[in-house]
């Protein structure tokens, strides 16, 4: 899962030769065995590691704020979405939710790393929504239907479904 | 900039030491543990940091990056690859150990959470030798992951022999000033009791520990297929059903047919005595009506038989409470589930009962058998009699509290509570059932049946039925756990009335136990439907018996009556595959006929909500392999998004853009990749499906079928028939195709719902004017999924199938059903009832708690009177007045509780 989702990154940075990862424990933690220095470990920071290889840090955030946003939520990926026990998964959509109410980005008005990863870790969640529940998670359904549009993004993965139309208004009030 | 932090909370420990190392300035600001600081999350987090930009940041190492870059420090990869291991690996294992150790006192547990990240952390440490983390001075990372390890490290809670670069980094990093003055803030009084505070405002690590199913990694989401597979299966789909034949009518009586397979099924009979939940239908009949239907449907030689069960105590009970004789009561009892099991259209091929001639033959025969044989012994038994009542107290005359978990309401047979059996005498504080006194211990002669002598038949055949048949992981398990546990001899007479009498002269004046022939009732059932019975019940080379019933019936089935048909030594058919559920939940709690807790059979007609919207829902949340539960809400909630709008909208669509588009005939079919791709897909959830009935994975199954419409939908959405139609003709020619590929999965689907919804199968098959042979032509072998409907076939009017079930509708429906609401009800009540009479309902209309309150006390007293009496040995006329008193006041009790006042609480 993770090794894919780190293939389909390097294509969307544009990085022309691809890397071999492996995976270690039973969290399937992804490796990234570096000729310059020692592997690199986790999925967060293999990811910024090719963020900056592709030369496009503004990714990981433009400013000291943003770049901290950025860390939050991959962080929030890694440790709230990913592995997200039945019960939880309200909950980690309803905080999305109420959080993109006033966003178009996880980090304001820019797109980075923290959309593409947020976008991979909730695919199967949201894939898995009833119509009824993607208008209840609507900003969340919002974002991630801009995401994964977003050009480069989405590549191996299925698109999902979102109607523009409402079917349940009552939902929201 | 504000920081918000709490005492006694170690993630605040982090970022005041870092606040302390890098020297920022920022407004700090203690509030409460529970004190919700970031509006968008649903818990309490802190400590949590608001920018300048008006962000909030409720990640601590986030902040503590944040504030190590804005005073120029900065972080690099190493570091951000220790802060995701902070993270990820060994916070959680922290929380663990905090949890066990501080909320818990298992200081074992705790350490041995700890195990792997503390070695890994050794391990790095003394790899590469240098004085800290990451360089031979002290950064951000290494206050970071003292803070995180501060409150399990300073304990005596770990071994300072082992982990010796870990203790000597650690200590390093505790004498730094910024460290101590950011303990003082957080840890005042040093003690790990101060934690407590903040570990009980977080969620039970242990609990996401334990849950580890994710969900976020749908199971298969996409079936992955070569191209010549996909070909293969277009191919098969476009050859059409021309090569099947009619399906031929169900003649009766149904018997083995040389050359096919034979099924006899049963379904546990349900007790004659009262209406059946919705807990005993999906237990039971409608599981093994799915069953039965997808058998019929692929060509199977398949018997349905199922009935009531009629004699024992719980009729004779019944039968007093409500004035009337034994056979009144099942005569009555047996119209009742015979309409609730129509109205469900539960398709059986005869539904008997156990109170016939035919019964008492073939027992009494079985029980001869078994003499003869020598596998009966007879033996004196101590048993319960009411004085009062001038009889024997047998199984459910007697009530008392469980000699195994303490349950108080547990039977004179079972416990309730722990399922496990009980031998009357073994009760504590016996009471009699009619008359609530306390009986009193006499010896009775009494038959039994010598199981351990037939032990070793039973392993035998145990271990060949077990590794070649379907048996349930908890029929299995229940099974084994019997054998383990060691066969005793068993009792199968009762000194009753109401049953079938035993035929040996020293035993006249008794009937059998009833489980001893109840499971005949199997049998004497078939025989009442044909003469021919035991070409199906002598026959195992050719018959392969299939039994449905909830766990709690498992032992009876596997063990007990095996035994019998083995010792009876006259070729029985015995169990080949034997289906058991757990338990459906009402709500939250138990259904109980005798607390009136849950929906009854008979209630869900009249609910409005039509019988295959309920066959659907109970079948949705089948209690297999785990139990579940029965939510109003949730009815709702899967009716209107899984029916309504996946199942519904799609079956829908593609009839309406048949006849919107294309005057109600089936366009030209031009397949293409995508097309392809899709049947591929449709076909394969087709195979899951047949796979998963053949095994009886009832609930898992009818996934599939949703599965396939949600292939459906997503295919008409993405392909867009309605605008393509509009376009030039190749678009035309897209629209037709998909149009026509999308009616094809629809006669499909109505195909596969055959065994869960009947009614809204056959709709669908009607609107769509699909051959009656679709069905079963679709369903040999592994299952195929073939074009039914071919280009130009016409199809009727297509309507809505579902209606939406509104959140008002369904309000009422819990309102008005309130008498049977456990949430109504009090928590006491549901879990320990006081004996006598219950002290805390509030339900229904008509009802006074005032007077209830005094009732219940003046009930108290008299209580009291009463058993004073007779332990004074009192004349029994005197006794027998104040017992009338006694039973008066509790009619009234009753009354003012809103309850019909003849007792109802029998089983």
């Amino acid at each position: 899962m993770a090794l894919r989702e780190l293939s389909s990154l390097e294509k969307s940075l544009g990085l022309k030769k691809s890397n071999k990862y492996s995976t270690q424990g039973d969290g399937k933690v992804p490796v990234l065995q570096n000729s310059k220095g020692p592997a690199l470990v986790g999925l967060v920071t293999i990811a910024g590691h090719l963020v900056r290889e592709a030369k496009s840090p503004e990714l990981l955030g433009r400013t000291a704020e943003q770049r901290a946003v950025v860390q939050q939520w991959l962080e929030y990926r890694v440790t709230r979405v990913d592995k997200c026990p039945k019960e939880e998964v309200k909950v980690v959509l309803k905080e999305l939710n109420e959080y993109l109410q006033d966003k178009v980005y996880l980090a304001g008005n820019n797109f980075t790393l923290a959309d593409t990863l947020m976008y991979y870790g909730l695919h199967g969640i949201v894939v898995s929504l009833a119509i009824q529940e993607k208008e209840q998670y609507l900003n969340v359904t919002r974002w991630f239907d801009h995401i994964q549009h977003y050009p480069g993004v989405r590549h191996h993965l299925p698109p999902v479904v979102v109607l523009r139309n409402r079917v349940y208004p009552g939902i929201h009030h | 900039m504000k920081l918000f932090v709490s005492e006694g909370n170690p993630h605040c420990l982090k970022v005041l030491a870092v606040l302390e190392l890098t020297g920022v300035k920022c407004d700090v600001q203690h509030v409460n543990h529970e004190e919700k600081v970031v509006p968008f999350l649903s818990r309490t987090v802190l400590p949590a940091l608001l920018l300048p930009t008006e962000d909030y940041l409720f990640s601590t190492n986030a902040i503590c990056q944040y504030l190590s870059e804005t005073s120029g420090l900065g972080t690099g990869e190493d570091s951000s690859q220790w802060l995701e291991w902070e993270a990820t690996e060994l916070q959680p294992a922290v929380m663990q150990a905090l949890h066990m150790m501080v909320l818990h006192g298992k200081a074992a547990h705790a350490s041995q959470a700890l195990e792997g990240p503390l070695g890994y952390l050794e391990q790095s440490l003394s790899k590469r030798n240098m004085l800290f983390l990451t360089a031979e001075t002290v950064a951000v990372t290494d206050v970071i992951l003292w803070a995180a390890l501060y409150p399990v490290l300073t304990g005596s809670l770990l071994q300072a022999g082992e982990l010796k670069a870990v203790r000597a980094w650690f200590e390093r990093v505790n004498l730094l000033p910024a460290c101590e003055t950011a303990l003082q803030k957080v840890f005042k009084s040093k003690e790990l009791d101060v934690l407590k505070g903040f570990l009980h405002k977080q969620p039970n690590p242990l609990i996401q520990q334990k849950d580890n199913q994710s969900c976020n990694q749908p199971e298969q989401m996409e079936h992955m297929m070569t191209p010549e597979e996909i070909e293969i299966v277009a191919e098969t789909w476009s050859r059409g059903l021309h090569s099947c034949q009619e399906v031929p009518e169900r003649q009766h009586p149904i018997l083995p047919q040389e050359g096919k397979r034979n099924i006899l099924l049963t379904s546990a009979l349900p007790y004659v005595n009262n209406v059946p939940h919705l807990g005993n239908i999906i237990g039971c009949v409608l599981s093994a009506d799915v069953f039965a239907r997808y058998g019929r449907l692929r060509g199977w030689n398949l018997l349905y038989i199922c009935g009531t069960d009629e004699y024992g105590t719980a009729t004779e009970n019944k039968a007093r409470e409500e004035g009337l004789t034994p056979q009144q009561i099942c005569d009555k009892y047996h119209a009742v589930h015979s309409s609730i099991y129509r109205w469900f259209q539960i398709d059986f091929d005869f539904f008997g009962r156990t109170t016939t001639q035919r019964q008492t033959e073939i027992s009494q025969n079985i029980f001869w058998r078994l003499h003869e044989r020598g596998f009966l012994l007879e033996d004196t038994v101590e048993q319960l009699r009411c004085e009062n009542c001038e009889r024997f107290l047998a199984d459910r005359f007697v009530e008392g509290v469980c000699p195994h978990c303490h349950y108080p309401e547990a039977r004179g047979d079972q416990c309730d509570k722990c399922g496990r059996l009980i031998n009357a005498v073994e009760l504590k504080e016996p009471q009699c059932k009619v008359c609530r006194q306390t009986p009193v211990i006499r010896s009775s002669k009494h038959l039994f049946l010598d199981l351990p002598k037939l032990e070793s038949d039973l392993e035998q055949w145990l271990d060949h039925s077990m590794s070649s048949g379907d048996w349930t992981g908890n029929a299995r398990h229940i099974t084994r756990s019997w054998l383990r546990d060691g066969l005793k001899p068993r009792c199968i007479t009762r000194d009753l009335q109401w049953g079938t009498s035993v035929p040996h002269p020293d035993f006249s004046e008794k009937v059998f136990y009833v489980w001893f022939d109840a499971p005949i009732g199997y049998l004497s059932i078939t025989a009442n439907y044909t003469d021919q019975w035991e070409r199906w019940w002598k026959n195992p080379q050719q018959v392969e018996l299939y039994n449905f019933m909830a766990k709690d019936n498992v032992p009876f089935h596997s063990v007990v009556f095996p035994c019998s048909l083995l010792g009876a030594q006259d070729n029985y058919t015995l169990v080949s595959h034997l289906v058991a559920t757990e338990y459906l939940n009402y709500e939250d709690t138990k259904f109980s006929k005798s607390r009136g807790v849950g929906v009854f059979g008979d209630m869900a007609k009249d609910t409005g909500i039509p019988s295959d919207i309920w066959r659907f829902y109970l079948l949705y949340v089948r209690p297999e392999g785990q139990d579940s539960a029965f939510s109003w809400a949730d009815m709702a909630l899967k009716n209107n998004s899984e029916l309504l709008n996946n199942l519904g909208n799609f079956i829908n669509r593609a009839g309406m853009f048949v006849n919107k588009f294309f005057e109600g005939h089936v366009p030209q079919i031009v397949l293409q990749e995508e097309d392809k791709n899709l049947i591929a897909q449709v076909d394969w959830e087709l195979k899951q499906y047949v796979q998963l009935l053949d095994k009886v994975k009832i609930r898992d199954a009818l996934k599939c079928i949703l599965n396939i419409s949600r292939h459906g939908n997503q295919y008409i959405q993405v392909n867009e028939p309605w605008k393509k139609i509009r376009g030039g003709d190749n678009d035309r020619e897209r629209a037709g195709t998909v149009t026509g590929v999308a009616v094809n999965v629809a006669s499909l689907l109505s195909a596969m719902l055959q065994p869960y919804m009947p009614s809204v199968s056959k709709t669908i098959r009607h609107q769509l004017q699909a051959p009656l042979s679709c069905a079963s032509a679709m369903m040999q072998g592994a299952g195929s999924f073939i074009c039914s409907l071919p280009p130009g076939h016409s199809i009727g009017t297509v309507s809505p199938l579902f209606q939406k079930l509104e959140a008002d509708q369904i309000e009422a429906l819990k309102k008005r059903f309130g008498g049977q609401e456990p949430e109504r009800r009090s928590q006491s009540e549901a879990v320990v009832k006081p004996t006598g009479s219950t002290l805390t309902d509030k339900a229904s209309t008509g009802t006074d708690p005032e007077r209830a309150k005094q009732l219940t006390v003046a009930v108290a007293e008299q209580g009291d009177k009463v058993r004073t009496l007779k332990a004074q040995k009192a004349d029994k006329a005197v006794i027998g007045e104040e017992v009338t008193k006694l039973l008066e006041l509790k009619k009234q009790l009753a009354v003012a509780e809103g309850k019909d006042p003849s007792p109802k609480k029998s089983k």
